[in-house]
């Protein structure tokens, strides 16, 4: 589980810290919100899941795409505006989707794809599947108000829905404390009648447990559940860079959450030569996936116009 | 009303009418989503009262004790949690009727409607659909008010990626719901609440009024005046105002606002060389515009063509019937609008009301 879970996690560090050192050539035509820092999150609930269940994003959605077992190759094209991206070139990095893998969308307007994996979840107990459904967005959502309605519905109906909160305390450039008169987010969940319980980001081995047993719970129909997982984005709000100059964040408070990255944490509890491996397989992998991403065609001006409708 | 029924069907295109039979509105929305869900078990119906004991206005009678609370089921008071919620199941593969007793509470729905519902199949190139139908209700009359009284069909036809359908009689009401059902994109369904007592034929046998195709409701060499909603019966009944004084009108209803049937018009329109626009909505940026502008594109350099339009007058609609009768069009200041365009010239007419052609079967508290 180890070496799977720091695979997953190096992976996504790699694909972003290269998206990062591609972006000033402009092949790269669509704004990046890079999870550089976040991936925990969604390696470790995703680990927890199941073929049969699906996710649902937000426009800072690489890591969970990656980590849920999207198609690395179409991610990048997309990014690159390419026909062979998983949207054909026409989401971009905000709208990544792959519905072969159970990930139905990442929205750019916060909070929305809420209610949508709500849905999803009603569709499921309806037809008495197997599958729950995982909601992931940030602590801004929780301002929306179809965060509080799409709550109450999921508890009302007992939905298969986990809600995953990934609290990196800012929405663009303003803290969590400046925008809310209680912080208490499980608190907020626990109102709803949804237990809550909140969780270390940087600490992938304890995501992957806690949310292998509220999975359990859910599955054999205990209803919602709603994780809020501390954590730290390392980059800028969107694009590739560092933003400590605009000084709305010191870089001494986004230290500590370096010093306890994940990815070394994990990588010194794997066999060195090991872990040497998966990072040439990955390092291969993306190098490959850049050159398909590069070489693939920009789509004909036909699709312009093509999937506004299902005819 | 039995005039103007007749005059429909007489008029009507191929309405392919094998067992006739009268039903109303209300009996047809009820009949068509109970054959859809009866057809497709991931058909579902939810929406505030849909289960409640007066069951929106009729429309959804007896489908809870059919389908289940599961398929059928009143939620919470949360409409733009709610819409993407349905948006949500349809992802997941259901088809959701979304009911919203007043067309006004759209507007707390905006965000999942028009950045999700209807960018979603483009947005994801096509790896996804959303099979989901919005019914929303119009009123009008016994001081609705601003806020329980607005036609805003036109925003959403606007937006690329849902269509949006006002049928007007009982048979459009039945084939158009069956055929927004079965549709694989996002449908807005808009029901006049006015419209929900008329009566008229409606098949026994299956049937789908398909999106893109206006029908010419009454036949007339004179002037094309274009109904939308409830204003398809105002212009049926402004047609026997202009046969009194010699004016032949041709009547369409557009049935289906996105896509919008422009040929259909500009025909009429090449023949008529007018054409009169009545919209249950405001003018500005509206459907009428909309229409107006289609007809021109299509008909610029070939003739001459006069246009006029109809519509809310452009304020918030107010309560007193001293002014709510002057906010709304008629069936009198249609036929005085359009015998002012076949004339040429400001006359002055307004046809002596007649109590046949102004009957409305519905009294308060709504």
């Amino acid at each position: 589980m180890e070496a799977q879970l720091y695979r997953s996690l190096y992976r996504i560090r790699r694909v972003e810290e290269e998206i990062a050192r591609v972006y000033p050539s402009d092949c790269i035509k669509s704004p990046v919100h890079l999870s550089i820092g976040q991936e925990a999150v969604s390696v470790g609930v995703c680990a927890a899941l199941e073929p049969q269940d699906v996710v649902y994003g937000t426009y800072r959605g690489h890591a969970l795409y990656l980590a849920r077992g999207g198609d690395l190759r179409a991610m990048l094209a997309e990014l690159y505006g390419k026909v062979t991206g998983c949207a054909r070139g026409k989401g971009g990095s905000m709208h990544l989707i792959d519905t072969r893998q159970g990930i139905m969308g990442m929205s750019a307007v916060v909070g929305t794809t809420i209610a949508n994996a709500v849905g999803h979840a009603y569709a499921i107990q309806l037809r008495r599947q197997t599958g729950i459904v995982a909601s992931f967005f940030g602590d801004g959502a929780t301002e929306e108000g179809v965060f509080t309605e799409s709550l109450n519905f999921a508890a009302l109906k007992c939905l298969p829905i986990l809600f995953v909160c990934e609290n990196n305390r800012y929405a663009i450039h303003t803290h969590q404390s400046r925008r809310q008169g209680n912080l208490d987010l499980c608190g907020k969940a626990r109102a709803q009648g949804i237990p809550a319980t909140q969780l270390d980001g940087n600490d992938v081995l304890a995501i992957h447990a806690q949310v292998e047993g509220l999975v359990k719970d859910i599955r054999s129909g205990g209803g919602p559940r709603f994780i809020e997982v501390l954590t730290c984005r390392w980059r800028e709000h969107v694009g590739p860079g560092e933003d400590f100059h605009l000084g709305y964040r010191t870089k001494a408070e986004v230290d500590p959450w370096q010093f306890n990255d994940a990815l070394p944490r994990l990588g010194r509890l794997i066999d060195a030569d090991e872990k040497h491996q998966i990072e040439q397989e990955v390092e291969e992998e993306i190098a490959e996936a850049l050159v398909f991403a590069e070489s693939s065609p920009f789509p004909e001006a036909a699709e312009l116009l093509a999937h506004t409708y299902k005819e | 009303m039995g005039q103007i029924a007749t005059l429909s069907r007489r008029c009507g295109d191929a309405t392919r009418e094998t067992t006739p039979r009268s039903l109303s509105y209300v009996e047809a929305v009820r009949e068509a989503t109970d054959l859809e869900m009866e057809r497709d078990p991931s058909v579902v119906l939810f929406g505030l009262d849909v289960d409640d004991p007066k069951a929106i206005q009729g429309t959804t009678r007896g489908l809870v004790q059919k389908y289940g609370p599961q398929r059928v089921f009143g939620t919470p008071l949360s409409e733009d949690g709610m819409t993407g919620v349905a948006i949500g199941m349809a992802l997941a593969g259901l088809r959701p009727i979304h009911v919203h007793i007043r067309m006004d509470f759209l507007l707390l729905a905006m965000n999942q409607l028009v950045n999700v519902a209807a960018k979603c199949r483009a947005m994801y190139g096509g790896q996804v659909s959303v099979p989901l139908v919005v019914r929303a209700m119009i009123g009008k009359s016994w001081g609705q008010g601003a806020q329980h009284s607005q036609g805003l069909h036109s925003l959403f036809m606007h937006i690329p990626g849902i269509k949006v359908v006002a049928p007007a009689t009982p048979y459009d009401a039945r084939g158009c719901l069956a055929a927004a059902v079965r549709d694989d994109n996002p449908v807005l369904y808009v029901e006049h609440r006015l419209l929900h007592f008329q009566n008229g034929p409606v098949p026994v046998e299956p049937y789908t009024v398909q999106p893109g195709k206006a029908r010419i409701t009454a036949r007339g060499k004179d002037i094309t005046i274009v109904g939308i909603s409830y204003m398809q019966v105002e212009c049926l009944r402004a047609w026997h105002y202009l046969q009194e004084v010699g004016i032949y009108a041709e009547i369409i209803d557009p049935i289906w606002l996105s896509p919008l049937d422009i040929d259909t018009i500009a025909a009429s329109v090449a023949r008529t060389g007018r054409l009169l626009v009545v919209d249950t909505a405001w003018l500005t940026c509206g459907a009428s515009a909309e229409i107006v502008a289609g007809v021109a594109e299509r008909l610029g350099g070939t003739r001459a063509v006069q246009l006029q339009r109809l519509g809310f007058a452009p304020t918030a609609c107010p309560t007193t019937p001293a002014l709510e009768e002057l906010f709304y069009p008629n069936a009198r200041t249609i036929a005085a609008k359009a015998r002012d365009l076949v004339e040429g010239r400001a006359t002055g007419w307004l046809p002596r009301e007649r109590a046949d052609l102004t009957s409305i079967a519905f009294k308060g508290p709504f």
